[in-house]
């Protein structure tokens, strides 16, 4: 077994994902990544699976080959998801599924198959993404929305699951930071988001960081089944 | 592929760390026969929960095979899978070799 921690990221490939994966790197993790597609980062601590988190087999198979490599995984930053902006009258059933087979049953099924192997050191920190959408209740993005507030719900109870075997659950939602997922969104509906937080500005990948190092922090053994937000929303 | 010796081996293996990890009291002996859930169940449903990993987690590391053994099929069966040492030993092969021939 490895002397180093470990962390898995989902969705590493680029956005917050890759950047977390860098920022733990230089931190001295081991870390490894999964997203559909491959991954063009080179590091001799990073590994990368394509891997789709919605299919089980998959999911198993990575943890499997994490599992034997190193013995352990200490942190899951569930990160990976998709989003689809658009009015719920002209939103297809398909286009709803897929998010909330990702963003739901991906979450779930990494969080279970890493705490099967964090309960051996009765050690482990998840860290699950959700979005301040659901709370501000944003317009156009109802299963997006739908789909991350069942994300927070089921880290609150998977918190009381898991919390006996020192494993602790947290979601963070960010405000909108500038990748790939809103680059399609009208620039007027992220302004008027942004002006009604009380901090009036983008998110930034740093402050994602910020906050994942508090819940992964060791001493933050009694921080569980919460959730943070950025930018005042609650 | 994993002979029924050998699961049977890691089930008992498994339940007994089990016993010792929760602190529930250990019967005098574990047979085929031990009822794992259920009326005179030796163990309570969090017990069982950690039994189930553990033996997915011995099969993995000492056959290579990763396993999920509380699968649709299990969880829906009418007799749980789960039920004594001796079923689960059942189940154990049987997923096993379905994850084998995949």
């Amino acid at each position: 077994m490895t002397d180093k921690p470990v962390m898995l990221v989902t969705g590493s490939r680029k956005g917050i994902g890759r950047f977390l994966v860098e920022h733990y790197l230089a931190k001295g993790y081991l870390v490894e990544g999964c997203s559909r597609g491959e991954s063009d980062l080179k590091d001799p601590g990073y590994t990368h699976h394509s891997v789709d988190v919605a299919e089980e087999r998959s999911v198993r198979s990575m943890i499997a080959s994490i599992t034997k490599r190193h013995g352990r995984i200490d942190v899951v930053l569930n990160n990976a998801a998709i989003a689809s902006m658009n009015h719920i009258l002209l939103t297809p059933a398909a286009s709803a599924n897929r998010m909330l087979q990702v963003n739901v049953t991906g979450t779930m099924l990494v969080c279970r198959d890493a705490a099967k192997v964090m309960i051996r050191r009765r050690y482990g920190r998840i860290v699950n993404f959700t979005t301040i959408v659901a709370p501000i209740a944003l317009a156009g993005e109802a299963i997006y929305a739908a789909s991350k507030s069942a994300v927070v719900t089921f880290t609150r109870i998977l918190a009381f699951e898991l919390g006996q075997w020192g494993i602790t659950c947290n979601s963070f939602g960010a405000t909108p930071i500038m990748t790939d997922m809103i680059r399609g969104v009208p620039q007027d509906k992220i302004d008027a988001v942004v002006n009604n937080l009380a901090i009036k500005r983008l998110g930034t990948h740093a402050d994602c960081a910020n906050v994942c190092d508090f819940f992964i922090n060791p001493g933050s053994d009694n921080i569980t089944g919460q959730v943070i937000y950025l930018g005042g929303v609650t | 592929m994993i002979d029924r010796a050998a699961a049977l081996e890691i089930v008992k293996a498994s339940l007994q760390e089990v016993f010792v990890q929760t602190g529930m009291p250990a019967p005098d002996s574990v047979t085929e026969e031990t009822v794992l859930v259920g009326k005179d169940a030796v163990l309570d449903s969090l017990g069982v929960v950690s039994l189930i990993v553990e033996v997915e987690q011995r099969v993995e590391s000492e056959h290579d095979v990763s396993v999920t053994l509380a699968n649709d099929k299990a969880m829906s069966a009418r007799n749980s899978p789960f039920r004594t040492v001796g079923v689960l030993t059942d189940h154990v092969v049987a997923m096993v070799a379905e994850e084998s021939a995949a």
